[in-house]
């Protein structure tokens, strides 16, 4: 009893730790983490702010309806070949259940939309690349669906737009998927030749077979800042190489530095600069002498 | 007044003592105003004796003038909607060159011109307007996409020449320069090229394959720097100004050598001391340039260039003095 007056009777404090996940996990809906600056905000601010971080400028990825709207003229974009949807031709295991997960998951039927709109009334068509399915991978749908939108954009003869996001070819299609990085440069060529205008926009990651086709053959190659653009990952060069890499190796500020972009262009910015260049490669125009 | 010239040093001292006088007159209470007319028409005098017979190596002083007008300058007066281009899609990006889409009253077009900077720190990043290889690639990349879309070319010429360096060599700078001789003579638009400063040698020409060139009055073109030919003629760089006298190579004697189509007239003192009146000037030469080339068919472009490189050159044959005999 003596003994217990010495004793310290304050009570025990349990600091709770929170998981890796608990960390990044923000209740979805209202407020959003920023994956760079870890700063959180409003979901709706960073909405209204085209999905840039308020405090760092961190781009954060959009999915492809999102972009058209933060782009194109409000309600003018009509989709095209919506409904086409992947097979299994490799008899991959589990590859049909992967791709249900991810429509359900998306509420889109592939890694990639297509369709026509304006930009400040200006015909073109455009596809979006869309990195939450898939993580953007180009099979034969992303690829068929991609070529028959240049198609159609040599049909009208307007402008083809492309936002790309892709971890590269979708290895369950094997080498079907590696063809049609053959089969949307083959469409963009003729595209080229009867004089259409093409414009590439990477935006966050543009990497494999997709930088090393469609998304590098702009007439005008443009990337959005921060964003990851190269052919083979970082890890697998370091370790075939035996080298460090430098921070910024691969990323939009280092390709424009590297000459293979016309210009890294700020979210915010991208639709005027967008309708400024479309505007330019408009036929006829008043002449002012 | 900042960075006045040699030359011009008589005019500077005049308008400064009429400053003082005017400036007197204000304070004291006597009446100048008499002095002051007499002494401004006195400058009036002394500055056309002074700007309307200036030596070659005036003109160099002032197509070196750091303050001189360059490519962007005039891009921002000239053209609207300007729109940058960066990089050859193969090494990097030069910004000793600057390129891109523009439109000039109305009509689209693209622009490419060197770059210098007015300053040490623009100066570094523009490596004195001297251009890589990379920077005769990028315009050559924006060049073919202009012929594309059909669009005219427009090229500012404005540099000391292509950057002599180890890098520059290793990644083929005549290769480079070269292939834009080639590649221009072929274009099916309008090429119109205007020598705003310094023409400096194969780095100029390398821009400079047009289907008119224009030069600014007080520019210069030439196959090397008075410095360079000083040395090499007489094995002494100090002798530059003699060598400006004898090599040719303002816009007067270029025109005489049936090099050039016109001459840009400059405003009084060079084009630094007003650079919007000296932009509308270049823009009416563009104008009347442009009307005439746009009339051109693609063929009839290629055989406009091709004509007009043909008749540059002074030669004779033997057998017409002993044919004379």
């Amino acid at each position: 009893m003596f003994k217990e007056i010495f004793t310290k009777t304050k009570k025990i404090k349990y600091a709770t730790i929170p998981s890796e996940a608990a960390k990044q996990d923000v209740p979805e809906g209202i407020m959003t983490k920023c994956p760079n600056c870890k700063k959180i905000m409003y979901s709706k601010e960073l909405v209204k702010n085209l999905k840039v971080c308020l405090n760092c400028d961190y781009h954060l990825s959009m999915n492809a309806s999102e972009r058209l709207e933060s782009f194109l003229d409000h309600g003018s974009f009509e989709e095209i070949n919506e409904d086409m949807v992947s097979e299994n031709p490799l008899n991959f295991p589990g590859y049909l259940e992967k791709l249900e997960k991810d429509r359900q998951k998306t509420n889109i039927n592939e890694a990639v939309v297509t369709g026509i709109g304006t930009v400040d009334n200006q015909s073109l068509v455009v596809a979006v690349m869309d990195s939450t399915f898939r993580m953007g991978s180009m099979g034969s749908v992303v690829g068929e669906k991609i070529t028959r939108a240049i198609e159609k954009a040599d049909e009208l003869s307007v402008p083809f737009v492309i936002f790309t996001a892709s971890g590269g070819a979708r290895m369950q299609e094997g080498v079907l998927s590696l063809m049609q990085m053959a089969k949307t440069s083959v469409a963009l060529k003729r595209f080229s030749d009867h004089g259409g205008l093409i414009i590439s926009i990477m935006t966050h990651p543009t990497t494999g077979g997709v930088s090393a086709s469609f998304a590098s053959l702009g007439d005008y190659n443009f990337a959005e800042p921060g964003a990851l653009i190269g052919f083979a990952g970082r890890r697998i060069i370091e370790q075939t190489i035996r080298e460090d890499l430098p921070e910024d190796f691969q990323t939009s500020e280092f390709l424009l530095k590297h000459g293979q972009l016309d210009a890294v262009i700020h979210r915010s910015e991208l639709k005027d600069q967008l309708s400024n260049i479309l505007s330019i490669h408009q036929p006829g125009g008043d002449l002012e002498w | 007044m900042v960075g006045e010239l040699e030359f011009e040093k008589p005019v500077v001292e005049l308008k400064k003592k009429i400053a003082e006088l005017k400036e007197f007159t204000k304070t004291a209470d006597v009446d100048l105003s008499a002095e002051i007319t007499k002494l401004e028409h006195r400058l009036a005098k002394l500055e056309e004796d002074i700007y309307e017979h200036m030596k070659p190596w005036d003109r160099v002083q002032i197509a070196r003038h750091p303050q001189r007008p360059t490519t962007l300058d005039y891009i921002s007066e000239l053209f609207e909607g300007f729109f940058e281009c960066h990089g050859d899609r193969v090494f990097g990006d030069d910004e000793a060159i600057v390129g891109g889409i523009a439109r000039f009253k109305g009509l689209p077009v693209t622009v490419i011109g060197h770059q210098r900077g007015k300053d040490t720190k623009e100066n570094i990043r523009r490596n004195f307007g001297m251009p890589h290889p990379e920077g005769y690639r990028k315009a050559m990349r924006l060049m073919k996409q202009a012929e594309k879309f059909n669009r005219p070319i427009i090229c500012f010429i404005d540099t000391k020449g292509a950057y002599p360096g180890k890098a520059a060599e290793e990644r083929g700078q005549s290769e480079a320069i070269a292939r834009n001789l080639f590649e221009m003579a072929s274009l099916t638009v309008p090429v119109i090229c205007i020598v705003i400063g310094e023409g400096g040698s194969g780095g100029a020409l390398a821009l400079g394959v047009g289907n008119h060139i224009h030069m600014l009055e007080n520019s210069t073109y030439s196959v090397i720097s008075p410095e360079g030919a000083a040395a090499i003629l007489w094995k002494d760089s100090t002798q530059a100004k003699k060598a400006a006298e004898s090599m040719k190579i303002t816009a007067p004697d270029l025109k005489e050598l049936g090099i050039i189509d016109e001459i840009i007239p400059e405003v009084k003192g060079g084009a630094h001391k007003d650079i919007k009146q000296q932009a509308i000037a270049i823009g009416e030469i563009l104008i009347s340039s442009l009307k005439e080339l746009l009339s051109l068919t693609e063929e009839g472009l290629v055989n406009q260039r091709y004509g007009k490189y043909k008749q540059i050159g002074k030669y004779s044959f033997l057998n017409d003095y002993i044919g004379v005999k």
